[in-house]
């Protein structure tokens, strides 16, 4: 294919003739470039952009974007224009590694592969033999949680999960519990018809290159772009519009827009009445056990008031005029729709914008001014396209509508512990103006939409049995308390406290509180930590100093508190000198991958879609792909699956399970070219040509849906057909948007003490608060500690765009972008602190206290200072030298932040998470900042002993003339 | 001193959007990534692993914030060669080692004629030299001559790797002499700039400056939001809009 690609403007164009002029300069306009150019997936950050890599003599030529594929359209980042320093960093491990002194030293002698893995099966099996769950295995922003869950559900524990619990299962959840589907992974702006776009806590991050390509767009279309953040900096620096909000109260300011809408009546309600549960009648039965749930028929499915025929009426029936409004008895029962309440909450003064505004730290008239340009994209510039299409109650409609207003949020909405419920609060702003998969809107991404909350269950509520897989895998969605994994008293069965009274909807795991909770023995001690690629031991942990210090505490026997680590990575990062054992991976361009539907998948609104990794250079070093590894360890444990009826591996390596491994008949991790003859997508058999066609495709599969597909997904008859077949959604029923959330009703029912299923007495408050049905605005939870004043700052951090994502901070072109991290303080702030430019500072939180150097800048809040994350490293790791700007000068913030909240009056301290889902608030800190004394300056703290460097390590250059030898191959070959 | 062309027959540059620019520095890292294997290869790295990581780089991104109206705004600067037609550092060489291509306007280096005295950096007001202590001969943006017309390359490849890789399509490229081509014709439209033109070095390279930040949408106003009146409030409203469009 040569597809032109996103920057296909005439004036980005060749010249009319690309012949060379006759210059009489002697200069090689067409040296010969590579040897061959292989298409494959970049890795430099999560986004899964496609790559074409020029290999010349076996070496990186140049790596650039691939004009068809689907996530980046040609154009390719800061980073992944520069993963050839990324490939051949010195800090690449070699060899397995075996720790031979103290733990965090960095002590290690090389062992061949057959030892390391001798000694890890030997261990695991030890484990799975008596109690599984004393394997806790977590990975980090790998792609292959397809094959990671599978393995850890074929192991028996339920012990797993990835870094989405420090990440954004805030917005995964609050998404998938509202509308069965998310920003970013399962989402996008409408970026080709959208009139006004509203981008909330999103920095450099999520996605890269996609969102870029759609700022370009708006731009051109002169579309308005607000950027609701507290810096200004990336995407909010070329916004239209900047609001400088208040960390942590996005929430409340969407909510005030919201109280806007409906004081205005700017809300569709013919969708809410088509698409939502706005119509659906809830039972207003104080004290009820069945108080706040939906009044349904005996069959179970909710009923809503049919205004024509003035009685009830089963949702979906035919011809249905749905009441929004009123009070009815039904069934006997006192009920109103759920609309009704809804327009209750928000149309109190408590959200209005003058109520809100300093909370917020927004002015009332900006609210407003948002309020009426959100009314009047949505309402005055309606976008109608000229496609037919029928809907899931087989209504034709001769054109698609849509309410041109898209919205776009991430971790600045995810990493606090509101954030699931100011998740929700958008998804509600984008359903009341109409604007969920309209044209103009947020489209889905296939396989999204699934029904809200997608089906699958939490597995593993017996704890995990002795040589015996899970019923299904460790992570899901819970819809009531029946769901939880609780033991018989209410305790949690997961070392992370996942799924429990703590955290119920945790869909992502809570990594963050492994370590702490293993070492605490809370709730059990476990035997082997194993972790793959997830810096644990740094950037990835809060409470970095004492969250080491647990990895090397020992108890009264002199044993390790965690008694095993094994860890996988591919680089010299600061965990792998924790580690006992250490599996060495290779780098993205010489590795297998599959980016799967089953997983995380490269769809976008037009289309699913998958691709593959595929090794285009072999390594030089004695190190394995760890998901090959995986497999290997899976055979040698004889795990269900991994194989054959006598006992042999099943699979080859990952390539071969990419291919063959099937997750249900025809269901396999790649879509594309199934069946053995490659002739069928979604479902088949296993085709051993499967790979050889991704890659003639340019390393992807892409089904493009038809036209009259590609809109209100969530009820187009032809899509959900289409869906069923492919096996995204279990049946090819609407999905209603769940405005009113029942499964939080049923965790408030809980606390309120209704239910088979009970909260302890002293959960059951927390319960009741948080778990509202409909979205509301708190106080993050650390922040509603009495101490608050001593800390007035808010201090949160982003990744600089060329970093963000990336694991890799020694790459030799980036860090000359970025090697040391400032703390940028606002110019006014900074004046009535007495503080300079470029002063060294103390920054003190409740938990700790680091100190960096200041950059005072004028596009932040005032109440806000932030910081670029994981710039430091810690001084041995990474392989730089002594003197780097990232162990000298950088100070990393996550010492700072606390991964327990202050302590309940019972002397308990939950987790620094979002009580709903467990997600991490690392955005939540407070500090207070002063200026160091004069002998402090200079330096970054805290400080630590140094790691060791590895056996044999590649010492790094003084001078890097990566490209000459090309340069030299030309000049032979002349 | 080394003579300029006249009239060269082309004038070939690139148009830099402001306006559009996130800072992302993709520009920065494939201009990198080409080049250290491209024509003037290698682009030498000092020290980069240490603490003064300093390489030689034909392009990069400064940030400022630049105070005007509320809270004034952050501008993302890309900043490399711009081929001027009447270029100083051409004009200051001593050996023709700095040359101005009377084809294309190319501003290149002769490394083999180049004695490494850095007058032209010194006479460059704009910075966009790069010397490589390494071997000692000034480095500089090539506009990727060795892309733009490469026939080992497929015909939609030829253009500047950093035309190719920026990701929000802020970076364009074509004949500036042309006022029919795309780019002059968008320069136009857009109000494009040379870079500090009263020193009289005539740019070819324009930066289309950022657009008016706006506080209202940008195409039409928005009036302001009136509550809903209906006899029972806002419900009461909600039940009358439903009727009259009988769902």
């Amino acid at each position: 294919m040569t597809g032109q690609g996103a920057n296909s403007r005439p004036s980005q164009a060749p010249l009319k003739s690309t012949k060379a002029p006759g210059e009489p300069d002697g200069v090689d306009t067409s040296p010969r470039v590579s040897d061959d150019v292989r298409q494959t997936t970049c890795y430099m950050c999560a986004c899964r952009c496609g790559i074409d890599v020029y290999v010349s003599d076996n070496q990186i030529r140049y790596i650039q974007g691939n004009r068809d594929h689907p996530v980046n359209r040609g154009v390719l980042c800061g980073k992944g224009s520069a993963g050839i320093m990324q490939h051949y960093s010195p800090a690449r491990l070699k060899k397995p590694l075996l720790r031979v002194g103290e733990r965090g030293s960095g002590e290690f002698r090389e062992i061949e592969w057959e030892e390391a893995l001798s000694i890890a099966t030997e261990r695991l099996a030890r484990i799975r033999d008596t109690d599984p769950k004393k394997l806790a295995f977590f990975t980090g922003r790998d792609q292959s949680q397809g094959l990671t869950g599978w393995w850890a559900s074929r192991f028996g524990t339920p012990n797993y999960a990835a870094h989405g619990g420090f990440c954004s299962v805030n917005m995964a959840a609050g998404g998938l519990y509202s509308i069965g589907g998310s920003f970013w992974e399962f989402g996008e702006p409408d970026w080709e018809h959208t009139r006004y776009l509203l981008l909330f806590g999103v920095a450099e991050d999520h996605d890269s290159n996609p969102i870029k390509i759609g700022l370009g767009r708006l731009k051109e279309r002169g579309a308005k772009v607000v950027g609701v953040n507290p810096c200004r900096t990336g995407y909010n620096a070329i916004a239209d519009d900047w609001i400088g909000v208040r960390p942590g109260t996005d929430g409340l300011f969407a909510l005030a827009l919201v109280h806007e809408l409906l004081r205005a009546g700017k809300v569709d309600l013919t969708y809410l009445a088509e698409y939502t549960n706005a119509p659906f009648l809830v039972i207003r039965e104080p004290g009820a056990a069945d108080d706040g749930l939906f009044v349904r028929d005996d069959s179970g499915t909710p009923l809503v008031w049919d205004r024509k025929r003035v009685a009830p009426a089963e949702i979906g029936a035919a011809d249905l005029s749905p009441a929004l409004t009123g009070a009815y008895t039904v069934n006997g029962r006192t009920c109103t729709p759920a609309f009704a309440l809804l327009a209750e909450r928000y149309l109190s003064e408590t959200y209005s914008p003058d109520a809100v505004a300093e909370t917020c730290g927004v002015a009332p008239a900006t609210i407003r001014r948002v309020a009426a340009e959100l009314a009047h994209a949505a309402f005055e510039q309606v976008v109608e396209l000229p496609i037919a299409w029928t809907d899931a109650r087989g209504r034709r409609h001769q054109t698609m509508r849509g309410r041109p207003v898209a919205m776009h949020a991430m971790r600045g909405i995810s990493a606090h512990s509101n954030g699931f419920h100011t998740c929700r609060a958008l998804h509600l702003l984008q359903t009341l103006l109409g604007t969920i998969d309209v044209p103009g809107g947020f489209r889905y991404k296939p396989p999204y939409p699934k029904p809200a909350p997608p089906q699958v269950k939490p597995a593993g509520k017996d704890g995990g049995t002795p040589n015996t897989p899970l019923d299904g895998p460790p992570l899901g969605f819970v819809a009531g308390p029946e769901d939880l994994l609780i033991d018989d008293d209410g305790r949690p069965v997961r070392i992370d406290k996942a799924f429990s009274w703590e955290a119920p909807l945790a869909a992502h795991g809570i990594m963050h509180m492994v370590i702490r909770n293993a070492w605490a023995g809370d709730p059990y001690p476990i035997d082997t930590l194993f972790m793959y690629m997830a810096n644990m031991a740094w950037n990835s942990s809060m409470n970095t100093s004492e969250t080491i210090a647990m990895l090397t505490e020992r108890d009264a026997e002199g044993e390790y508190r965690i008694p095993f680590i094994i860890y996988s990575d591919a680089y010299y990062s600061e965990t792998v000198a924790y580690a006992d054992l250490v599996l060495p991976d290779t780098t993205y361009l010489e590795r297998h991958d599959c980016i799967s539907l089953l997983d995380r998948p490269i769809s976008d609104a037009e289309g699913p879609a998958d691709a593959i990794r595929h090794p285009v250079v072999e390594p030089d070093r004695d190190v394995r792909p760890f998901q090959s590894v995986l497999l290997d360890l899976g055979a040698r444990l004889g795990l269900p699956g991994m194989v054959d009826e006598g006992g042999k591996p099943k699979y080859r390596d990952y390539a071969d399970y990419m291919v063959n491994h099937e997750r249900s008949p025809g269901i396999g991790p790649l879509a594309g070219w199934r069946g053995r003859e490659g002739e069928s997508h979604g479902r088949g058999e296993p085709n051993p040509d499967q790979l050889a066609r991704y890659i003639a495709n340019g390393g992807f599969w892409k089904h493009e849906l038809p036209p009259d597909q590609s809109y209100y997904k969530m009820a187009n008859r032809g899509y959900l057909d289409f869906a069923k077949k492919m096996g995204f959604v279990p049946a090819a029923e609407q999905i209603v948007l769940q405005l009113y959330s029942e499964p939080l009703q049923r965790f408030r029912l809980a606390g309120q003490g209704h239910g088979d299923v009970l909260p302890p007495e002293e959960l059951r408050e927390r319960l009741v608060t948080y778990f509202d049905p409909l979205p509301f605005w708190y106080e993050p939870l650390e922040q509603q500690a009495p101490d608050g004043a001593e800390f007035p700052l808010h201090a949160v951090t982003q990744r600089p765009m060329h970093m963000y994502h990336s694991w890799g901070g020694q790459n030799a072109w980036l860090r000359q972008i970025t090697s040391q991290n400032r703390l940028f303080v606002n110019r006014a702030t900074a004046a009535r602190l007495g503080i300079a430019d470029d002063d060294w500072v103390w920054i003190e939180s409740r938990q700790a206290r680091v100190r960096g150097q200041v950059r005072l800048v004028d596009g932040v809040n005032p109440d806000t200072v932030w910081t670029w994350n994981a710039i430091a490293k810690r001084r041995g790791a990474w392989m730089l030298k002594e003197d780097a700007g990232e162990y000298e000068k950088s100070f990393l913030l996550n010492h700072a932040i606390a991964e327990l909240l202050p302590s309940e009056e019972s002397g308990y301290r939950f987790s620094n998470s979002d009580p709903v889902t467990g997600q991490a608030a690392w955005f939540d800190l407070k500090v207070r900042i002063r200026p160091c004394a004069p002998e402090e300056a200079g330096h970054g703290a805290p400080q630590f002993e140094p790691i060791k460097p590895p056996p044999d390590p590649e010492t790094p250059p003084h001078t890097l003339r990566y490209g000459v030898r090309f340069r030299t191959m030309r000049e032979k070959a002349e | 001193m080394t003579s300029l062309p006249g009239k060269t027959e082309k004038s070939l540059g690139l148009v830099i959007d402001l306006d559009t620019c996130v800072g992302c520095h993709a520009c920065v890292t494939s201009c990198k990534e080409w080049n250290t294997g491209g024509h003037m290869a290698p682009l030498t790295d000092f020290d980069p692993y240490g603490g003064a990581p300093d390489g030689t780089w034909f392009n990069r991104v400064h940030t400022y914030e630049q105070s005007c109206g509320e809270g004034g705004r952050t501008v993302n600067f890309p900043r490399s060669c711009l081929h001027c037609e009447t270029p100083a550092c051409v004009t200051v060489c001593p050996t023709g080692a700095s040359y101005k291509r009377s084809s294309d306007g190319i501003v290149l280096v002769d490394e083999d004629k180049c004695i490494g005295c850095q007058l032209c950096a010194w006479a460059c007001p704009y910075g966009a030299r790069d010397f490589d202590f390494d071997v000692g001969v000034m480095k500089k943006c090539t506009l990727c001559v060795d892309r733009i017309y490469n026939e080992n390359l497929d015909e939609v490849d030829r253009v500047p790797a950093c035309v190719a890789a920026c990701p929000t399509g802020a970076r364009h490229f074509g004949d500036l002499g042309d006022p029919n081509s795309a780019v002059s014709q968008l320069v136009a439209e857009r109000g494009g700039v040379d870079l500090m033109p009263d020193l009289g070095y005539n740019p070819v390279n324009k930066y289309l400056p950022p657009r008016a930040k706006t506080s209202a949408p940008t195409d039409a106003p928005a009036k302001e939001l009136e509550s809903v009146t209906a006899e029972g409030g806002f419900l009461g409203w909600v039940d009358r809009m439903l009727s009259e469009e009988a769902l």
